[in-house]
């Protein structure tokens, strides 16, 4: 029966979703004050169905009811409980539900929070967001729907892949969708805009919190899911260019061009056009992605499910938002005012070619992923594009943005001099230079390439920290000025500082482990001993392993530095239950120097087991850095000015001048 | 500058940078994909040794050798024709007798293959798109949920 209550509720919130989207296009058409209170409720009203649906979905699989198929393929009853409720959202019908509900949330949020709206803008983007939810939801209704019975019940279910059982992963789904989703609201902004005719800098500071929302979940969502990679699949490595990884790369490249882009027009009411393009963009890459992981068009672990219908689908659906959006801007664009001018050396300027550089490299990464579906779908020839590619157009590309980064928010708007720059952060760039070349003396066989990686990442962090200190007057004033100063800075400010520096760190361990790395793969009996960088590694035997859902091996492997005993690290074999699937747990001891990873392979005919270790040179750096972006994320989501006082819409420019640094 | 120099600029700048992304990503389409073949087909297409490529097919019953858990040699089947495959390192969780596989490394001039990366299905329903099709094409049978 409950089951029932949220089948009924998914589908009303199909038509709450078709009458969300009209009553608020028809009502701003009108500008019916009316209709579109009605179309405010009406967001709200699917956010609670799908919500109610999601949750009902949710306690099915709490409670183990294999009388509903989807449960029954995807959970089992001695799973842990985590792992019932992540089981939700670990298969394609659920994973589309809580889809939809995120993208209902969002809606819900505009509807609630956006007080200071205009409400005929708001009444669009709400329709608009409306359109993009009945879209969706009827893919959910007619080729994904989770609520399906199965007549009679079977006693116990199939199982979650276990692989994906995992604390990492279960989170990972829900930052990811909501990154993913929460661009919409940008698009739906974006299409408003344009519906209206009007893009001005009040537009851009209702747009840009939206947007640094899903960025911040973007940045947590992949780096959870590398992070995951990394320790479970058991390969030691954190990022495999992998078509699905780059499914939520390219929106998050373009979601970082965007708040950028939006800062220039908020601040200088210039970008205009180019910012709603990139808006338009940055949420189509998300139903690419979307596409790319849900049609099966890929074989891979996120492919759960197989079914053509799906795949045309969604194509359906991207074709229409992509189509629509992209023929309105054409349409339309040609007619919003141009903005206001600036010289090529200018704070408006380095954001230019920030956004001209992302957008390339996002291009580079669209091709190399398109690229072998499509040589297939013309020619048969099946080919893959690798790391090797990826190294080779997206690295050069982003290198000489990674250089420009500290010079940004030094840089005054309009009109700025290089020579006053460079006075100003000649010491940095002396102080990374050094990093640089310490590393690469102390590293004599070291690749030159993993020197210049960490002194740029030194020039990021050095560069984010020295403006911040800059603008405390750190030297200058008194400490307890200073510290005065810290507290009354903007919470943007912190931000970016966090965000920059924290691209500096991840970019560190992103070398390390790339260039240092330490490969060792031996045979092992009980006994035998290993090296692996400076430390050694001793087999100390086997012992059989019982979990709540699994059996296996766990192998205990004593790790000595100069002989003495660091710790002791565990891998095992899992075998899972309900599926007979084996899989690998990695033993990890992590230090800010490195991390020792050590996976147990099979056993050999001689009676030994094949033991893979790893030596992965600053690799915490990677999960700290994307750590403190989301932060940093967070931190100016928390700024007063995306709260309050939201600029009047009017002629008049809205920047202020005791603003203007703050990005 | 005025307005029009000014978009002249931007153009400018952004064709620049289109056209070094271009530049790259023609570069190393060029120069980093790897073919996907199965046995028959590598046979078929004479595909000389020492090209970096990619093998799929089925790991033939009976044919895995790992007697030191470290080097292991199986064979590659499309059941037309098979491949001899060695690889040095840790086969992967899933890789079995009788299922899908895919290695990547160079075909050596005795025309067995020296693998540097295997890789499994996820799990038990996947097998790797390529060798899905491939297999269809040549008319084997494959069992329920194999592919697509």
């Amino acid at each position: 029966m409950i089951v029932e209550i949220g089948h009924f509720a998914l589908v009303l919130a199909l038509a709450v979703a078709a009458y969300q989207f009209a009553v608020n296009l028809y009502g701003a058409h009108r500008n019916d004050a009316g209709l579109m209170a009605a179309g405010r409720m009406a967001a709200l009203t699917q956010a609670v169905l799908i919500g109610l649906a999601f949750f009902v979905l949710m306690h099915a699989y709490v409670v183990s009811d294999f009388s509903v198929e989807n449960v029954f393929r995807n959970s089992h009853s001695a799973k842990p409980l985590l792992y019932k409720v992540s089981g939700v959202w670990g298969n394609h019908e659920g994973s589309m539900l809580l889809w939809v509900f995120i993208l209902a949330l969002f809606g819900g949020a505009v509807a609630l929070f956006g007080r200071n709206l205009p409400p005929q803008l708001k009444a669009r983007v709400l329709g608009v967001q409306g359109s993009v939810g009945l879209a969706f939801l009827l893919f959910v209704v007619l080729t994904s729907n989770p609520f399906t019975r199965l007549s009679p019940a079977p006693i116990e279910g199939q199982g979650l892949n276990p692989i994906l059982q995992d604390p990492a992963l279960a989170f990972h789904p829900p930052f990811l969708y909501s990154g993913y989703v929460g661009l919409s609201v940008a698009f739906a902004f974006a299409v408003a805009a344009l519906i209206e005719g009007k893009v001005d800098a009040a537009w851009a500071r209702w747009v840009r919190p939206w947007t640094l929302a899903s960025w911040t979940f973007l940045t947590i969502g992949i780096a959870m899911g590398s992070w995951w990679a990394y320790y479970e699949l058991g390969w030691g490595g954190f990022w495999f260019w992998d078509p699905v990884e780059n499914a939520s790369l390219m929106p998050w490249l373009v979601a970082t061009a965007l708040i950028h882009s939006a800062i220039v027009v908020e601040k200088r009411n210039a970008l205009k056009i180019w910012t709603l393009l990139l808006s338009i963009f940055a949420f189509s890459l998300s139903l690419l992605g979307t596409f790319l992981v849900r049609s099966g068009i890929l074989t891979s672990v996120h492919a759960f499910a197989v079914d053509p219908d799906r795949g045309f689908f969604i194509l359906a659906i991207l074709t229409v938002f992509i189509g629509g959006s992209l023929t309105l801007f054409a349409i339309r664009a040609p007619r919003l005012k141009a903005g206001g001018l600036f010289a090529p050396v200018s704070r408006e300027g380095a954001l230019v070619v920030n956004n001209l550089i992302l957008c390339a490299a996002a291009a580079a990464v669209f091709v190399g992923t398109l690229y072998p579906l499509a040589l297939e779908t013309l020619n048969g020839a099946k080919i893959t594009v690798g790391a090797p590619y990826f190294n080779l157009t997206f690295g050069p590309l982003m290198i000489p943005l990674l250089l420009l980064v500290p010079l940004g928010p030094m840089l005054t708007w309009k009109r700025a001099s290089l020579t006053a720059v460079g006075r100003r952060l000649w010491l940095v760039a002396v102080m990374a230079l050094a990093i640089g070349l310490a590393v690469l003396v102390m590293t004599v066989r070291g690749p030159w390439f993993a020197a210049l990686g960490v002194g740029v990442g030194a020039w990021l962090i050095l560069g984010a920290l020295w403006e911040l200190s800059e603008r405390l007057g750190a030297g200058r004033v008194p400490l307890a000025a200073a510290w005065a100063r810290f507290r009354g800075l903007p919470r943007a400010a912190m931000g970016m500082t966090l965000a920059h520096a924290g691209l500096g760190l991840a970019l560190i361990g992103i070398f390390g482990v790339s260039f240092w790395r330490v490969e060792n793969i031996v045979a092992m009996k009980p006994g035998d001993v290993a090296s692996i960088g400076a430390y050694t590694v001793t087999f100390i035997g086997e012992t059989p392993l019982k979990g709540p859902n699994y059996t296996g091996v766990s192998g205990k492997f004593d790790l000595k530095r100069d002989g003495a005993l660091v710790t002791t690290l565990v891998s095992e074999k899992r075998e899972f239950k309900p599926r007979g699937m084996p899989t690998t747990e990695v033993g990890l001891y992590q230090t800010v120097a490195g991390d020792v990873y050590l996976a147990m392979g099979d056993a050999a005919m001689n009676g030994g087991r094949s033991v893979r270790m790893y030596y992965n040179p600053l690799a915490s750096f990677i999960w700290w850095g994307a750590a403190i972006m989301f932060l940093g994320g967070l931190l100016s989501l928390t700024d007063r000015r995306f709260r309050v006082g939201a600029p009047r819409r009017a002629a008049a420019p809205a920047f202020s001048a005791s603003e203007g640094s703050a990005a | 500058m005025t307005r029009k120099q000014k978009r002249l600029a931007m153009i400018l700048s952004g064709l620049a940078a289109l056209g070094v992304a271009a530049g790259l990503v023609l570069y190393a389409i060029s120069d980093t994909i790897v073919f996907f073949f199965t046995p028959s087909e590598m046979a078929e297409k004479h595909v000389a040794p020492g090209q970096r490529l990619r093998l799929g097919g089925m790991v033939e019953a009976g044919s895995v050798a790992s007697t030191d858990g470290v080097n292991h040699i199986f064979v590659v089947t499309d059941t037309i024709a098979t491949t001899k495959v060695h690889f040095k390192g840790q086969l992967p969780d899933l890789f079995r007798e009788g299922q899908g596989v895919v290695a990547e490394g160079v075909l050596q001039q005795d025309g067995s293959f020296e693998a540097d990366t295997v890789l499994a299905k996820h799990d038990e329903n996947y097998m790797p798109r390529e060798v899905a099709e491939s297999l269809k094409a040549k008319g084997v049978h494959l069992g329920k949920g194999a592919g697509q």
